[in-house]
């Protein structure tokens, strides 16, 4: 992709941490972060939903903050750490923000889901030790544009992961509907251990 | 990927002397500065080839952070939105500004987009600019030829148009507190509460005389500034001068309103046509005087 004409190389050698693994890409400079993950790095769990910053449905952790990765030129990633939805579960199962999302219908035709997943954790860090309040989801997934749950399954999917000490298994009565109680009756639950304020 | 990104060059400066060597070349080959590219990436993404170069500012270590000396918080060229609305000192001191800095798009467009590349971007509809404009910041720009401070006010002369010279780049934004008593006040009006493009988006500033504090004589103080409301945002000056006549009467307030007439050249747009905007532009400016004196409700 150089261009002998100008003399100008068109090619960058970009190194990055994804997911925890070192990888170095060789790619034009202005390719998208979106793009490196999903075809130079087959990482395709983000996704493309709007190109322009609305949707957050690429959104990826960037040394620790979620970003656009539509948004973000591959060469502006050099050194970055980045982590994708594939990089936020263990090495078996889920983590347990992703299991609160099951537990609660947060992810119904999952286009949104990983971008969900990705700004949530950065939400969890922000208020860790305790549980956000319903309107302080909302404020951190304004970037995240679901058209299927009407959001309400996700807050209390993100609440519930920030409170209970294990999201195991759906909490009783917690089929459609019931979302509110059973979120923040289960919000309060105290983690042994943790300070809650 | 898209054909127009796979051909763009993109340049790292050693330092803030080797970017302002890169910008004084001649025009074919400059570089146009990116930043947190949230949105250069936008126009990219929907087709635009008219930039083939770009200077990518994230190594210039200078243009990060943000200081206060003084009376005076500084805010690098490189400093985000996020770091903006978490600044404790502005959070106290400039109100209005961590306001604008929160509502600028979601999470991850304030995770990377800079006040400085809100003004350069030089959109009518730029959250930030109001702000700017109503706590009368002072814009630093470098060039080979050396540095100077532009008052916000001079910085936008026309639709999408800066006043910086092609070379230059912008290294800060400076903005005085307001002098204690001063009520400042923010308000976005867009199609949904976040993550939107204004409609009407408003700054206001007040400051009374003699009297008790804020609700007190005539104010010595009053700036109103705009943005979506004409070609570039701007301050309301006639509305200004009929609240400085006098002390606060709800005649006063409307009398402010109706000047803004001469004030405000709204467009009808996809997002909202004139006459909304101008009745929306009112009502933001009611709740402003509400907010800075019971007076401004009395008759």
């Amino acid at each position: 992709m150089s261009d002998p004409g100008s003399g100008v190389n068109k090619v960058a050698t970009v190194s990055l941490t994804v997911n925890g693994r070192r990888r170095r890409v060789r790619v034009p400079p202005m390719k998208r972060l979106l793009d490196v993950l999903r075809e130079d790095l087959a990482l395709p769990g983000s996704k493309e939903g709007c190109g322009e910053g609305e949707c957050g449905a690429c959104s990826v952790l960037m040394d620790g903050v979620s970003v656009n990765s539509c948004l973000i030129a591959a060469s502006q990633a050099e050194g970055a750490r980045i982590v994708t939805v594939e990089g936020l579960a263990p090495a078996r199962g889920v983590s347990r923000l992703q299991q609160a999302f099951i537990d609660f219908g947060g992810a119904q035709c999952g286009i949104c889901t990983p971008g969900m997943l990705i700004t949530a954790t950065e939400l969890l860090r922000r208020t860790r030790g305790r549980v956000p309040s319903d309107a302080e989801v909302r404020e951190a997934l304004v970037g995240n544009l679901c058209r299927c749950t009407g959001y309400q399954k996700i807050v209390d999917a993100v609440r519930a992961a920030a409170g209970a000490g294990r999201a195991t298994k759906r909490p009783a009565g917690a089929k459609r509907g019931a979302k509110r109680a059973s979120g923040a009756g289960r919000s309060k639950t105290r983690r042994p251990g943790r300070k809650a304020k | 990927m898209r054909a127009a990104l796979s051909q763009v060059e993109v340049v790292r400066p050693r330092g803030l002397d080797h970017a302002l060597d890169l910008l004084s070349e001649p025009a074919d080959r400059r570089p146009t500065p990116l930043a947190g590219g949230t949105d250069l990436f936008v126009y990219l993404n929907a087709g635009d080839e008219s930039r083939g170069r770009f200077l990518d500012l994230s190594p210039l270590r200078g243009l990060r952070g943000i200081r206060v000396v003084g009376g005076t918080v500084t805010i690098g060229a490189l400093a985000t939105f996020r770091e903006i609305r978490e600044h404790a000192v502005i959070r106290r001191r400039l109100p209005a500004l961590s306001a604008a800095a929160a509502e600028v798009g979601g999470w991850q467009i304030q995770n990377r987009a800079t006040l400085a590349g809100n003004i350069a971007n030089a959109s009518p509809a730029g959250d930030s600019l109001p702000v700017l404009l109503a706590l009368d910041a002072v814009v630093r720009v470098a060039s080979k030829r050396g540095v100077r401070d532009l008052p916000i006010h001079r910085v936008f002369t026309g639709y999408r148009k800066l006043a910086f010279d092609p070379d230059e780049l912008i290294v800060s934004i400076a903005i005085p507190f307001p002098s204690a008593g001063t009520v400042t006040f923010f308000r976005k009006v867009g199609t949904r509460r976040a993550q939107s493009i204004s409609k009407v988006v408003f700054c206001g500033s007040i400051a009374f005389g003699r009297g008790r504090g804020r609700s007190g004589g005539t104010p010595h103080h009053v700036q109103l500034a705009y943005g979506s409301m004409a070609a570039v945002p701007l301050r309301a000056e006639a509305a200004e001068g009929v609240l400085l006549e006098g002390p606060p009467s709800a005649e006063r307030a409307r009398a402010a309103r109706l000047a803004l007439a001469e004030d405000l050249t709204p467009i009808d747009d996809v997002r909202s046509d004139r006459d909304y905007r101008m009745d929306v532009a009112g009502n933001v400016l009611d709740q402003f005087l509400r907010n800075a004196s019971p007076g401004y409700t009395r008759s």
